[in-house]
């Protein structure tokens, strides 16, 4: 599909920047304050709308002149609702945590009265003399932005807001091009699938141009079902053009006139959003046909996944779109041979489309700057846990762990100690502190034991029980099973069986080499990744934490305190104060009864074990204890009478 | 009462008559039309079952073992209240079962199900991707972040007392006519 053009791609597209640098300079220029409130799902989760509404309100009441621009995610998902105002006279500032209360505040203060009330900024958005800049914090200081530089800046639903930041250009730049020269591009700057695998790219779409087909098929692959990730839906909740343009120059590159859009069920935001900019970038003739005067054409289509995490797995996803159960068929043959409708089918996850344009544009020398030899450019992590500042950090390949959760993100709240961090959802595994030194790319995680997968990390601090959270993936991946191959089926319940009787301290001898040869056994009789990957979660934990194993099956212990059957709350009488009655109110079940002598006791018949108690317990007495294993709480009898 | 959600159920089957011409009849539009029914009645019925299977032509256990395969399709009507317990990564650490238990208990129903007068049902979900605020419940479409036990206890008591104030006010209303 060579580009037999009569018209010229510039021209056209020259037309359309102007108008949005027209926008762009006209909203700028504007003497009146800017707030830009991110309203992606996080944000709106935090209260992002009722701040947008408080905004609105003080604004009109007071009658003060200024624009509202709602924007995506930033990935400070610990600050929601983020609000950055662009005051004239004052660089643009970040707040964060903005109530509907502080965002009353900030108007009659801050525009109004032009104080910028330090005490609820985080930082200054650039340099400048008055207020510290939020480059200072290490957060912002040592990500890269590559693929998200744009999020929570623009304004996802406004095409032009995309354009006028150089969107769009690079695929006019692409249209000029040799497909074969993008392709090569792409292999130069080495970029590996980011859904987890890290297949090459470029190869992948070598392979899907010299394909023999009538028609060639894009998918992108947004159905992002790890738990704890969540990072595609903020690229395309927050700057979805981005993905689109990508998702054309690789259809440009292997000669695709259709693309499928694959978005998880449970994102009805994301799926709002793509839908209103494929139909923005339609209307100004960047998708459709004869895009931009060119003889290429693309229809992108969307459609919604029903929740399934199999159907993550490209043939799955596959058998869902042509509306069959989402289960895995054999590879070979491979979707870039015989995929959708039985056409070569290039299937890319959400950000290794959004890095494309990237590299077209910069070029894939600059791109390799970043990262690692073996795993150039960045990668996006969802932080969540027990860290003090969760959220999306884009960092580039080969930082340590050590950096990125306790520099990046703030450590450990409360305290604690870091006992181990979770990557790669249910198929990755769970590293121990001696790991936290492990550059992270995809060849050191695969060899620690677990894998880059789609980004999800979860830190977990002291009191999370490793043999828990195996049991709590297997249950998932158990669920999720398709109950194709009988390995996976079976082999996970089974699997699933043993956690929970071990956490619920009936585990007994053998059970922990049945673990593994079990888990051996399943990774070589599985079809699909689900199948091959669902006992890494037990296979790291029996490799890095078999104490606390040992713990749960020969003493009953959990040394966490984390499993319920193997833990009990008690009340020191000595620490009780005589009268108070703070525990009674807050136990759900009625568990605690006041004693003889007017302290406290906890009937462990009744008792959920849920902890709310020790919330209730006022600091200075402190005296709710939690005993593992639960035969070390003392006994304190109800008396008859209560 | 029986009668009320006898004709309830016979418009939505109506409804779900006039939508299916819109609908390709090769199997990809399978999924989307089970969405589309799922969206609107907010499960899908056995008898509508029935009918998507009669306008593509396939058997119904077809139609059937797909819809059962995805977990987004839900066969029994929801409750007036809908709650949702997140059980993600992080949402599992910070004690996202003990809030799932919790709502067991106060509600009497195990997850998955409706209770008897279909107040309330109640469903855990694998990560609503808010993990920033975990635990997390979503009750009616608002996000909950942060739910301790005693949190819920308080949406339950918001609960009772919202319909004890409008069981008084249609007794006041039906005493002043």
């Amino acid at each position: 599909m060579n580009l037999a053009s009569n018209e010229n791609p510039d021209q056209l597209f020259s037309a359309i920047y102007e108008e949005a640098k027209r926008r762009r300079n006209a909203f700028k220029e504007a003497d009146v304050p800017k707030i830009h409130i991110g309203m992606a799902t996080c944000g709106i989760a935090s209260g992002a709308i009722e701040t947008k509404n408080a905004f609105e309100t003080v604004l009109a009441e007071r009658k003060i002149e200024a624009r509202i621009h709602t924007v995506g995610c930033i990935g400070h998902c610990y600050a929601e609702p983020v609000v950055i105002i662009d005051n004239p006279g004052f660089p643009p500032i970040f707040y964060h945590q903005v109530t509907p209360g502080k965002a009353k505040m900030l108007v009659k203060y801050f525009l109004e009265k032009g104080d910028p009330l330090f005490e609820h900024l985080l930082g200054a958005m650039e340099e400048n003399d008055l207020i510290p800049a939020v480059t200072d914090f290490p957060r912002f200081r040592q990500e890269k932005r590559v693929v998200m530089e744009k999020c929570g800046l623009i304004d996802p639903e406004d095409i032009y807001d995309y354009i006028a930041e150089g969107g769009y250009l690079t695929l006019v730049k692409a249209l000029k091009l040799p497909p074969e020269d993008i392709i090569t591009e792409v292999k130069n700057a080495g970029l590996r699938g980011r859904g987890g695998a890290g297949f090459p790219t470029g190869k992948k779409w070598e392979l899907a141009r010299t394909a023999k087909g009538q028609q060639k098929i894009v998918i992108c692959n947004a159905d992002e079902g790890d738990p704890g990730a969540y990072m595609d839906r903020t690229i395309l909740e927050s700057n979805p053009h981005l993905v689109l343009e990508g998702i054309a120059i690789c259809a440009y590159a292997v000669g695709a006139r259709k693309a499928v859009v694959y978005v998880r069920a449970e994102y009805p935001l994301a799926v709002k959003m793509v839908a209103k900019a494929i139909e923005q970038a339609k209307d100004l003739g960047l998708l459709g046909k004869r895009i931009l005067g060119s003889s290429f054409d693309l229809e992108i289509e969307l459609f919604r996944g029903s929740g399934a995490f199999v159907c993550g797995e490209e043939t799955a996803l596959i058998q869902s779109i042509e509306g069959n159960r989402g289960m895995p068929i054999h590879r070979p043959p491979y979707p870039v041979q015989n995929g959708l409708e039985g056409q070569p089918t290039v299937i890319n996850n959400v950000k290794t489309l959004a890095s494309i344009p990237h590299i077209l544009d910069k070029g894939a020398t600059l791109y390799r700057e970043t990262g690692t030899e073996k795993s150039p450019g960045t990668a996006i992590f969802s932080v969540v846990g027990d860290v003090v500042h969760p959220g999306l950090v884009e960092i580039p390949m080969g930082v340590s762990l050590r950096t990125l959760i306790f520099d990046i993100c703030g450590g450990i709240p409360n305290k604690k100690d870091f006992k181990a961090v979770q990557i790669g959802g249910p198929s990755g595994g769970c590293l121990p502190a001696d790991f936290l030194d492990t550059p992270i790319d995809f060849d050191s995680l695969t060899q620690a034991g677990a894998m880059m997968g789609s980004g999800g990390m979860v830190v977990m601090d002291e009191d999370t029980c490793m043999v828990d959270v195996p049991r709590y993936f297997l249950d998932f991946t158990q669920n999720e099973s398709c109950g194709k191959c009988t390995f996976c089926r079976i082999g996970t319940r089974h699997l699933l069986n043993i956690l929970e009787r071990i956490t619920r301290g009936e585990g007994h001898e053998g059970d922990l080499e049945q673990l593994e040869h079990l888990s051996e056994e399943i990774k070589k009789g599985s079809l699909c990744g689900l199948g091959k990957t669902a006992p890494n979660p037990i296979i790291t934990s029996l490799m890095y934490f078999y104490d606390e194993y040992e713990a749960h099956i020969k003493e009953k212990r959990c040394p966490a305190g984390m499993c319920r059957p193997l833990t009990a709350y008690y009340i020191d009488l000595d620490k009780c104060a005589r009268g108070c009655d703070a525990c009674v109110g807050s136990c759900p079940v009625e568990a605690i009864f006041t004693t003889s002598n007017r302290k406290k006791g906890v009937d462990q018949s009744l008792c959920v074990k849920c902890g709310e108690c020790v919330v209730a317990c006022p600091p200075e007495y402190n005296a709710v204890m939690k005993v593992s294993p639960p035969d070390l709480a003392p006994i304190v009898e109800r008396p008859v009478d209560d | 009462m029986d009668n009320e959600i006898k004709a309830q159920e016979e418009a939505m089957l109506k409804d779900i008559a006039s939508q299916l011409p819109a609908f390709g009849k090769e199997r990809g539009s399978l999924i989307p039309i089970l969405q589309m029914i799922q969206e609107n009645n907010a499960y899908v019925a056995p008898e509508a079952i029935k009918m998507v299977a009669e306008h593509l032509g396939i058997p119904t256990c077809e139609v059937y073992g797909v819809a059962t395969f995805y977990n987004q399709f839900r066969f029994h009507p929801p409750g007036r209240h809908h709650i949702k317990v997140c059980l993600g990564t992080a949402c599992h650490i910070r004690g996202g079962e003990i809030i799932l238990e919790n709502f067991e208990r106060k509600l009497e129903i195990a997850h998955g199900e409706t209770t008897p007068d279909r107040e309330f049902s109640l469903e855990r979900v694998a990560c609503v991707g808010c993990c920033a605020l975990a635990p997390v419940a979503i009750v009616d479409e608002t996000v909950h972040g942060h739910v301790a036990p005693s949190k819920v206890e308080g949406l339950m008591l918001g609960f009772r007392i919202e319909k004890e104030k409008e069981e008084r006010e249609k007794q006041e209303n039906e005493s002043g006519q």
